[in-house]
Parts: C-alpha cells; structure tokens; sequence
C-alpha cells in the first residue's frame, strides 16, 4: 500500500553486485554498538578461558590455608577463598566449564529441535501430533526437577549435565521451528520444488532447512546463556559440577558461605555470570536484527 | 472416449472437494465443491485461457491438473497416459514435461538459494548430468528468458518482480515440458512488465512448442493472448470457445456480465449502459440450487433455480444454460 | 483551471533515510483537485503514488522519512505547516483515506460499526446511539443490504465488496473535503470493482465530494477520472484532462503504457504487444537528465544531459519532456 522502494529494482543492463547473506549480515551487525561490545566480551571471554592454563596467576587446585579469604591484593586481584585459591584463577578455569556447558548442550538441543521441528511441520498428520505432545510433555514438566532426576539417577559428571540440559531445552526450539517450516511450505517456492518431482527429504533439507538458519543461530545465541544458567542453578544445588571443578555456578555456591566475611568469592563469579549472560543477550538482538533487513524482499 | 493424438492434456469430469471440519475436533462437515466435475480438451500449441473470479476453483483446478493436489475424482490424461494411475516414480518422471509458473514472484523463488542452484535443482531431480552440463543448461536458461548468465551467482531479493518472474519461467522450461500451467503468472507485475513477459511467454512458446494452460481473472490479456477461453464460476464451466467468438458474441450471462464490467481504457466510453450483477458471490460450500449462477443472473426464470444445466455444445463453443444469449 | 480548487499541492518531496544513505522518493510533486472532481493518480511501482497519498495525510513513517513542501493547501488551510496534532484534527473529518486491503485496514476484532463510527467520536464527539444512527444512515447511503444487522458484524463476516463498502462509509461519515481512495478496488473481483467504482461516482454526484484515486489501472482512470496525473519514478511527468490524456498522450511513457495494455474490446491486436523495454530505475541510482530517458524511444541527446521541467502544452496539458519544447517552458510556481 505504500509505495515501497523495494520495488524499484537494479537495471536490466547491470552487473549486480554479487553479495551474499554473510556479507550484508556482518555489515548490518557492525553497525550494531551494543552486539560489538558483546562479541568483543565474548571473545576475551573464549581467549581467557582457552589460554586460562598460561595466563592464571596461580594454581586452581592449590590449598593454601595460610592464605584463606585475603582480600583483593596485588598477588591475589580478587582475593582467595576458603581454600586459599586464587578467586580469579577459579574464575578463568570455571569459564572453560560454564562456556562448554553453555554451548554444547545448547548445540545438542538445537539439533534435535530442528529436526522435530522440521519434520512434525513439514511431515503434518500423526508425526506433527506425537511430536508436539511430546514437545507439550517436555514444556510443561518443571525443567528443573527433569534436570535434577536427570543428575541424581545418573550421576554428577559433564556428560551427564549435557544430557539433561538437551533434553529440558530441545522441545521450545521444535516448537519454533515447526511453526516456522509451517508457513513456509504454504510458499510457492516449495510448491516449486514439488512440481519439479524433489524428494520430500531434499525440500525438507534444501528448501526449508536454509530458511530456519536465521532463527536458529538467534536461538543458539540466546540458548547459550541459558545453559550457563542452568549449569549455574544445578552446581548450586550439588547436582552438577561436582568439587574441585571449578564452574561458576559452584563457584556461587560454595562462595555464599563467606559472604559477609569475603563477598568477591562469591560475586566475582556472580558478576561474571551476568556479563557473560548479557553480553550473549546483545549478540543475540544485534544477529536478530541483522538478519531481519537482508531477509526482506 | 480417449483423447486424439493432437491433445496433449485432457480432463474428464475432474472433481476436488475439501473437507471442512470433523476429526478430532468434532463439528459438523462441510465440503467445499472447489472443482465439480471439470472436462476438457487441451490442443497441442495452443493457449487454453481459464478465467473466472476468486472462489471459483481455477487455482485449484490447475494444480489438481499436474496431480500437485490429489484430486476427488475424475481422470486426467497426459498424451494418453492416464496420470491419475501412476505410481509415485512414474509422475516424478513426468514432471518433467508437466510444469507451472506461480502467481507471486517474491513467494516463488527460495529467498536463500542463488539463481543458479534454483535453475539447477530440477535438472538435478531428473539426472540432468554432470555439474558442467547442468552449468550450461542454467545459462542457457537464463539467457532463453533475456537475463545475463551472470546473474546465476545472485540472490532472488536483487532481483524485481519481472525479472523474478522471468527466472520463474526458466526454471518451468529446464527439462524442456510440454505442457506448462501458468498461474496468474503476469498478474503480480506491473502494466508494463506484464506486456514484456506476455511477449517472452509468447516467443517461448513459438521456438519450444509449448502448450499453455494459462489461467487468470484478467479478461484483457486473454483477449490477447489465448486462442480458446473456459469461463469457470464455482467450479463448473460455464462457457468455453475461441477467444474471438466468445469476445464477439458471449453466449453465457456470466461471460457477458463479466465482460461489461471490465473497465475500458476509453473516456468516451464511460457513459455507456451497463448490466451490473446482482447479489454476492454465493459461497462455495453452500451452492444454490439449480444452475449455480442463478442468484446473481439477469435472466434467470423457474427453470434456473430447479436443474443444473449440462455443458452443451453449440456449433464448436460449449456452454451450460437453460438460455443461452445467442445460437 | 478551475475557479478555486479544494486541494492544490506544491513542491511537494518526500525523502528517506535509508541504510545506504538518503533517497528521495517523492520530487517536486505538484497538482490541483478542483472541488468535486475525481482527480486521478496514475503510476507503476515506485512511481510514487501511494506515498504522494501518505504525504498529504502526514502519514510517511517517521523519522526514516521527511515530508517537505512549499504549500499543501487544503481548502485555505496549509497542512505542511501543520505540527502532528493539527494533523491529527484534520485526519478523518477534512481529509480521509481508503485502504487498498479492507481486511488489514479494518481491526478484525472489532465490530464493524465501532470502527466506521469512529471518525465521529473523535471529531464530532457524538455518543454510541448517536453514531450507530449514523453509521446505519452512511450503510444505506454506500448500498450495504440490511444496514441494521450488519452494524454488529465483524469484518471477517463481510465479502470483500461490503468490506469496501464500508471503508467507503468510514471515509465518508465526516463529510471530508476531499477523499483519497489508494487502489480501493484492486483487491476485488472484477463484477464486485464496477459496482464499488459506480457507488463512488454516485457519492461525488450526489454528495460532492472531492476524491484522488490512485491507481495503476488506466481503463479504472478512463471510466472515472476528470482529471489526470501521470507519476514515474517519484515525479509527475503528465497532467492533462482524461479525453486530453487518452486522446492526444504527449509524454512516451504515458503513450508506451497506453499501447501495451491488453483490451478487452475493439479492434483485435497481434498476439505480441508493443511494450516499454528495460525497468523502474532505482531510485537510489537514477540516471542523468531525464529519468525517463534509458526506456525512451524518443530519446534526445538533451534528454540525457537536463532534466527537463513540466513544459505546457495546451490548456491545462503539461508534459515533463523534452519533445515539446517548442511550448513555453512553465516557471516551476505555477504548474498546471
């Protein structure tokens, strides 16, 4: 209705210059002040937890009970705990873990999110109905609890957290995906695809597939600290990292007991929960919002 | 009764109802009568025109056609195969020579693959051959509908609605058919543009002896461009002919009524009378009885609202009225 | 022209802050809707029509576009010199808009008649009896069967046509000046469109009512229209009176888009149509001289170096072309 500038388009004659969805959303995503600042967080954050081995301080695991609850010093930048370690040590350790536990789990969920997703909508009939009851079943369970059993029965370890966080956060990715692949297969060029005798499977991977991507890596990055969250809440409950791991979930956790008498032990990882959080929320609004222009018509 | 060796498409008493509610929900089932019992003869080289207002089941009539959609009932033969007995293989095979060309060149293209994978992908499906053959027929392609070959490593959103819709056409001609739907294909683009795409559709159509099904609301360009027309209302025909003799002497009051209506580029013709249709368009999961037409006909007498009238034909036109307007 | 016209634009530009920089979509743009006339507004994509329409309602979405003006004078009054609640005083009882998609335009949750009714609650503050009296008058004035039982509808439970309709009575119900209809009949059936473009001009006879349609159908322009605007590529390239414009075309864009329109009636045509080559230009990337000119098939080596201005060419006839030069060239002021 309105004149739309979309419509006036490049001149028969010319060489259109060859662009591709990456380049256009980079560009847009540059722009973004807030997503910049939250990638360059991200980034050191990656950098600090990967060289984490050369550039702590000090030694994670050494008790030292001379050294208890210090105070921020020149040796010790945040203090030290109650074993005498190194806060900012743990920290830099516990990144390796939170980060792990943010993107793997995360990866995991997405995966066999989309997959339902793709299939219960593009498929329709019985498969849509036992996938989404499913799905439903998965939702409205309390996420925690699942997560909880989940650690109790099998035990404490890494994988076993990476299990549980897949299984509480695949079923709100299906449900996006599916209602996404929805109304994209009332679009003519799956139609297309159709009349031109493409096996079900190829649509469902070459045609719908590619056009769930820009909510997917929306989702990812906005999954990522949720995970951290949860690694967080259920390290704090004792089901999760189990000690001398560092996470900063525990780190919390164990932290909370010398609150009034060293308080950086436990907000030094507190804080740093938060930043890493936002700062995954800012790349997450910045991609949305760049993709958003370069998938319009 | 088989089709003659000249018809490349025909269709016999071809029906596609939907079912409207029941299931799990419950309530009460209705069923939309969008195609009801539809019979044609398509010529080879010919530009069949089906044209008929929203409701009317020609959208769905082309795509139960090509068997996109399954259809309720009827046969549908393709150079004396009958399509609606083939197996799954079989009409993927076929596929190669029945094709459409959609309406909306924005929905018709996937927004995330170059011109060249979407040009590629039906030649793929049917084992076109090797990646340089396949390279070269996509050029080629593009070339046949007037855009450059460097335009296969763009994306479809750099592009405007008609040169979409010219990639839209190439993509339908990749495994050389020789039957192709095209569905309001030229109603999205603007007055100019509609008339360089009629222009190619029509050059296409000489070099590669195409038969067009063409389907449209727009009675102009079928006065243009088709050489028999099918007039549909609520998924029966009521009129077919050559296009000159229908334009010259409609002989259904639908044919007439519509034809009145379209506006004329002609100030001095404005003042002229004009026969307006009564009442609304009744809707398709409640017909009225008798013939289908009768709530809104000039004419319609007791005979109307009792009997459906049958498709007669009348010295080489067809048409399904109790009193029809000539002959 | 006419002794003194309801509306008369002049200068009329609309520019947009876009991604890639500043483009200007409207430029220039000048006309006169003289009072009861049916003025029509006819262009392709991108010529500028619908936002010419948006303009005039103060509607361009802010702050990406900028509206600017030497005058929009609506029956006396400068509405360029309006701030956003004049504006909004205006909107609906001087100056009303139909919508080409009557199911966006109409809240599909609420009743039919709370919505046509409601340029009088907030212009005339009438209450609920009140409006829906009137609301039932302006449905028997738009021809909508059974006005009473449908004043509780919602608009889902009308057709396309009584939709219209009804966005007709909404845009009525103030009595404005001056009524724009953006492409009010595109979205409907061709039976449901005569009936609905005879409705309005019975409203002009009978009402007087001053309309601007916009639209891109030239045979909708020669059925309705008194008067002519012919828009490309954001400007106005011809005004004429609609027997002038039909019979004597003097810009090549406006006689390409006459002869490469199917008919429906008259002589038969060859199958292949005469048709204008190449596209729309891009805005963002307009050519030298004369925006026209890369499709022109009466191109001059002017054309390509000067843009030309709105040259006139008989009484109230202007052409923005190069061709008839011969004519007195127009100082911009003075327009039509």
């Amino acid at each position: 209705m309105m004149a739309s500038l979309a419509d006036t388009p490049a001149a028969a004659a010319e060489t259109l210059e060859e662009t591709s969805f990456l380049r256009d959303t980079l560009h847009a995503f540059r722009k973004n002040r807030m997503a910049m600042v939250g990638l360059a967080f991200v980034l050191a954050l990656v950098a600090g937890a990967v060289f984490a081995p050369w550039i702590s301080p000090h030694d994670p695991y050494r008790v030292a009970l001379d050294d208890q609850l210090l105070p921020a010093s020149a040796s010790y930048w945040l203090g030290t705990d109650n074993f005498g370690r190194d806060v900012l040590t743990r920290i830099l350790y516990g990144a390796r873990v939170s980060l792990v536990v943010g993107i793997v789990p995360s990866l995991i969920s997405m995966t066999i999110g989309t997959a339902m997703g793709i299939l219960s909508g593009y498929v329709g009939g019985r498969t849509d109905f036992v996938i989404m009851r499913l799905a439903d079943m998965m939702i409205a369970f309390p996420s925690l609890l699942l997560a909880m059993v989940v650690m109790y029965t099998l035990g404490a370890n890494l994988l076993n957290i990476f299990l549980a966080l897949a299984l509480v956060g695949w079923a709100s990715v299906a449900r996006v995906v599916r209602s996404q692949t929805l109304a994209l297969r009332e679009k003519e060029f799956i139609e297309a695809a159709r009349a031109n005798g493409t096996a079900r499977v190829t649509v469902m991977v070459r045609h719908i597939f590619p056009n769930v991507v820009p909510t997917l890596i929306v989702l990812f990055t906005l999954a990522i600290p949720e995970a951290i969250m949860w690694e967080s809440s259920l390290s704090f409950l004792g089901v999760g990292v189990q000690p001398p791991e560092a996470s900063w979930g525990l780190l919390v956790a164990k932290g909370k007991e010398y609150m009034f008498q060293a308080p950086l032990v436990a907000l030094a990882p507190g804080v740093a929960i938060l930043l890493t959080v936002l700062a995954f929320n800012f790349i997450g609004d910045g991609l949305r919002d760049a993709l958003d222009p370069s998938m319009k018509d | 009764m088989s089709p003659g060796p000249d018809i490349v498409l025909s269709t016999r008493d071809l029906t596609k109802h939907f079912r409207i509610g029941g299931g799990l929900m419950g309530g009460p089932v209705r069923v939309v009568r969008a195609v009801d019992g539809i019979t044609l003869d398509i010529r080879a080289r010919e530009t069949f025109a089906l044209v008929g207002e929203s409701g009317c089941g020609k959208t769905t009539l082309g795509r139960v056609m090509l068997r996109l959609q399954e259809p309720t009932s009827g046969a549908i033969h393709y150079r004396g195969a009958d399509l609606t007995a083939l197996d799954d293989a079989a009409m993927r095979a076929l596929r190669k020579k029945l094709q459409i060309v959609f309406q909306d060149p924005y929905a018709s293209l996937n927004p995330r693959m170059r011109i060249g994978e979407i040009l590629a992908e039906p030649l793929r499906s049917h084992g076109f051959g090797g990646p340089a053959e396949i390279r070269d027929r996509c050029a080629e392609l593009l070339e046949m509908v007037g855009l450059r070959r460097q335009y296969l490593r763009n994306y479809p959103h750099q592009f405007s609605g008609g040169q979409r819709q010219r990639i839209g056409i190439a993509r339908a001609l990749a495994n050389k058919p020789d039957f192709v739907v095209c569905d309001e294909s030229v109603s999205a683009l603007d007055v100019s543009i509609q008339a360089q795409v009629l222009n190619l559709l029509s050059d296409l159509q000489d070099q590669l002896d195409l038969t067009y099904f063409f389907i449209t609301h727009d009675l102009a360009v079928v006065r243009q461009f088709a050489d028999r027309v099918g007039v549909m209302f609520l998924g029966c025909l009521v009129e077919v002919g050559a296009t000159e003799d229908l334009f010259a002497q409609p002989l259904h009051p639908y044919t007439m009524l519509l034809m009145a209506a379209v506006p004329r580029p002609d100030p001095r013709q404005r003042g002229r009378q004009r026969p307006l249709m009564r009442g609304e368009i009744p809707s398709p999961m409640n017909l009225p009885s008798g013939c289908r037409f009768h709530t809104r006909c000039p004419f319609a007498r007791d005979i109307c609202r009792a009997e459906e009238p049958a498709l007669q034909t009348l010295g080489g036109r067809s048409v399904a009225c109790h009193f029809p307007l000539a002959g | 022209m006419a002794a003194d016209p309801i509306l008369s634009v002049r200068g009329l530009c609309v520019d947009f802050s876009g991604g890639r920089g500043d483009v200007r979509v409207l430029d220039d743009v000048s006309f006169d809707v003289g009072r009861g006339r049916i003025v029509g507004l006819v262009g392709e994509s991108g010529s500028g029509k619908s936002m010419t329409a948006l303009a005039l309602m103060g509607l361009v979405p802010q702050p990406q576009g900028r509206i600017g003006a030497r005058s929009i004078l609506l029956d006396g009054t400068d509405l360029s010199r309006l701030g956003p609640a004049g504006l909004r005083a205006i909107r609906g009882r001087d100056i009303a808009m139909m919508f080409q998609e009557p199911m966006t335009a109409l809240n599909p949750v609420r009743r039919v008649w709370e919505q046509v009714g409601e340029p009088l609650a907030i212009h005339r503050g009438l209450g609920r009896r009140a409006i829906r009296a009137r609301v039932q008058e302006m449905f028997e004035l738009v021809g909508i069967p059974e006005p009473q039982t449908r004043l509780d509808a919602y608009p889902h439970q009308l057709s396309g046509g009584l939709r219209q309709r009804a966005m007709i009575a909404m845009g009525l119900i103030c009595e404005p000046k001056l009524l724009i209809a953006d492409e009010p009949t595109t979205a409907l059936d061709v039976t449901t469109q005569s009936q609905i473009l005879a409705l309005m001009r019975d409203l002009r006879d009978r009402v007087g009512t001053s309309i601007i349609l916009i639209t891109h159908d030239l045979g909708i322009i020669a059925e309705m229209c008194d008067e002519v605007n012919v828009m490309y590529a954001g400007q106005m390239i011809e005004q004429a009176d609609v027997f002038d414009l039909f019979e004597h075309p003097s810009h090549p864009y406006t006689r390409g888009l006459l002869a490469s329109i199917p008919r429906a009636t008259g002589a038969r045509v060859a199958r292949r149509m005469p048709s204008i080559p190449g596209m729309v230009p891009n805005l963002a990337k307009l050519p030298p001289g004369c925006r026209f000119n890369p499709r022109c098939d009466a191109v001059m080596p002017v054309c390509r170096r000067h843009a030309p201005d709105l040259l006139r060419l008989g009484e109230g006839h202007v052409a923005r072309c190069w061709l008839h030069e011969a004519q007195d060239a127009l100082p911009k002021e003075q327009a039509p």
